[in-house]
């Protein structure tokens, strides 16, 4: 019996790169509306970094400096480098582990949408909050902490703590791929937290003990905190070019971590 | 040879044999599990079939190759006569799949928004929620709906891309009487305007109810395929149910019996032939009363083709 095969040289189902440019913002769109509506997100993302802020840098310490740089100042860099941090790893590992865990990414991978946007918009949505809190910490310095900068460096500080949030991202999308729905927050905290310590994110940098600072050397928080306070002109006056490069091979990792974690991803059986 | 869809459903022989999907020769493990052998499967155009099967018999697994969610071990599969981890099927695909949680801050029409966008030629949103009877909800959040609203956005995601192939795991799982006959009706009316429907079910109404054509499943092999009739007529059994005084150990022992179950009062005896064994049974008891006989259903025929098939290893027709 011979059978015919339906085939698909009869129909044209090609997408225009507008409409591909389409998806990829709405991705981005109804995953950042998404997140912005989950308060359990949104509330500790934004108010950690917000709230140690304006204890440590307004209420407190106000009046202190370090080299030369006010602490409300100092502290944007550290608490902006906090902040971006938490929200690029919890907006990108907690949503994929669970849409991972529980079968959404499947139905995602079932559909046309192209893989890639799924990825892109949690990223974009990190970077999106971690600007939100740069800016938070930006008005909260200018009206109450008496904090005066260059507009470009403002812009800077910006740029630079978001940009550097994407190393968090990555490490997010790695650690969302082996994390299972319930162990990635505490998972991410018990990596996180203990970083941004060593790091000198919460005790500035040279107030920490000599062995706790020569191991931030290889964490990433350090290097991001040190572009930022480069910034704002309170940095340890090292290369920059050095810290980017620590970001940039940490990124590289993984995501290459996050690929296996995709491979694998391909192979399992869920429920 | 390459016909067009419409070609296809305009010239009535050879519509039923344009083949929309297929496995063929597809084995696939998971790890030692081997959860497809050597199954051999046909989606034709225009016609819904079911896949059914107890849980773990392999039907998601089938359901995933088809989407090209993950390839096989050996064989092939095809659909639209290409590779199936091809983007471009997808946008002619639609799946719902069984999921543990959706996003649950988006609302309705948001997340069918956004399925939308990723198809060349969606419907619009107006008639995708009136297929899928969810007018007056598309502005909740998911979380906020109930279990079966919850299956009926799923549905709609599957049918927004206005899709020629539809995939349906195990639609009805978990919904009461009243959701599931809704949603049974919805996938009709698709069908009515000539979708392909892949469904997988362990329901055995389902498969009867909705099927053109239903393909058995167990421990990974297709034991048996064919109309739901066909299937049922495959296990020519008769069912005879009576309220009688003689022992369960008693019936199970009169030749000709395959099995007996309790049934409140009465038992439920099945067997090939009917008419010896109620000529043993009158015998052996003249009290015995409320007597019915009735041609096995698709349940009977679904045991024993999955007893067989497990007795039988490689059973296949």
């Amino acid at each position: 019996m011979s059978t015919a095969t339906m085939t698909l040289s009869h129909a044209r189902i090609e997408r225009s790169s507008r409409h591909t440019a389409t998806i990829y913002l709405k991705e981005a769109k109804y995953e950042f509306l998404k997140n912005l509506r989950l308060r359990m997100y949104t509330a500790s993302v934004l108010s950690f970094p917000i709230m140690f802020y304006v204890l440590f840098g307004l209420v407190l310490n106000s009046k202190a400096a370090i080299s030369g740089t006010g602490m409300p100042t100092y502290l944007i860099a550290t608490y902006g480098t906090f902040g971006v941090m938490g929200a690029s790893l919890f907006g990108t590992a907690a949503g994929l582990s669970s849409d991972r865990g529980l079968g959404w990414l499947q139905v995602k991978r079932a559909s046309p949408m192209p893989p890639f946007a799924y990825f892109a918009a949690k990223v974009v949505t990190s970077m999106i909050f971690s600007a939100i809190i740069v800016l938070a910490l930006f008005t909260l310095g200018l009206t109450l902490g008496g904090v005066r900068m260059p507009v470009a460096d403002f812009a800077r500080l910006l740029g630079t703590l978001v940009v550097g949030s994407l190393p968090f991202s990555a490490m997010g999308l790695a650690v969302g791929y082996f994390a299972g729905p319930n162990s990635a927050p505490p998972t991410i905290n018990l990596i996180y937290l203990p970083m941004s310590f060593c790091s000198g994110l919460w005790v500035p940098f040279m107030f920490l003990p000599k062995i706790v600072r020569q191991i931030a050397l290889v964490l990433p928080p350090y290097h991001l905190s040190q572009l930022a306070l480069g910034v704002v002109g309170a940095g340890a006056h090292q290369s920059n070019a050095t810290h980017w490069e620590v970001l940039g091979a940490f990124t590289m990792i993984c995501l290459g971590v996050a690929r296996i974690g995709f491979q694998r991803d391909q192979e399992k059986m869920y429920g | 040879m390459i016909a067009t869809m419409e070609q296809a459903q305009n010239a009535g022989t050879i519509r039923a044999e344009l083949t929309v999907a297929s496995l063929e020769g597809v084995n696939k493990n998971y790890g030692k599990v081997r959860a497809l052998r050597g199954v051999d499967f046909r989606v034709r155009a225009g016609e819904i079939v079911a896949l059914l099967g107890p849980n773990g018999a392999g039907k998601t697994t089938a359901v995933k190759l088809l989407l090209g969610l993950m390839p096989p071990n050996a064989g092939r599969v095809r659909v639209f006569g290409g590779d199936p981890t091809n983007p471009e099927n997808r946008m002619r695909t639609g799946a719902m799949l069984q999921v543990g949680r959706v996003p649950e801050t988006l609302r309705v029409r948001e997340h069918i928004d956004l399925f939308s966008t990723y198809y060349p030629k969606p419907m619009s949103s107006a008639e995708v929620l009136a297929a899928a009877g969810l007018e007056k909800l598309s502005d909740r959040k998911f979380g906020e709906l109930s279990g079966g609203q919850r299956q009926r956005v799923l549905f709609a995601l599957a049918i927004c891309g206005d899709p020629d192939l539809l995939f349906l795991d195990e639609p009805t799982a978990g919904l009461d009487v009243e959701a599931r006959r809704l949603l049974w009706d919805e996938i009709r009316q698709l069908v009515g305007r000539g979708k392909t429907v892949l469904l997988t079910t362990h329901y055995l109404q389902e498969a009867d109810a909705l099927a053109d054509r239903v393909a058995v499943i167990n421990q990974g092999e297709i034991i048996a395929q064919g109309t739901p009739a066909e299937i049922k007529a495959q296990t020519s059994g008769k069912r005879i149910r009576c309220i009688t005084s003689l022992t369960i150990n008693s019936l199970r022992q009169i030749p000709g019996v395959t099995e007996v179950k309790e049934d409140r009062e009465a038992v439920e005896i099945h067997a090939s032939e009917a008419e010896p064994v109620v000529r043993e049974l009158l015998a052996r008891d003249a009290t015995l009363y409320g007597l019915e006989i009735t041609s096995a259903g698709l349940e009977e025929a679904f045991l024993a083709l999955t007893q067989d098939g497990a007795k039988n290893g490689n059973h296949s027709n």
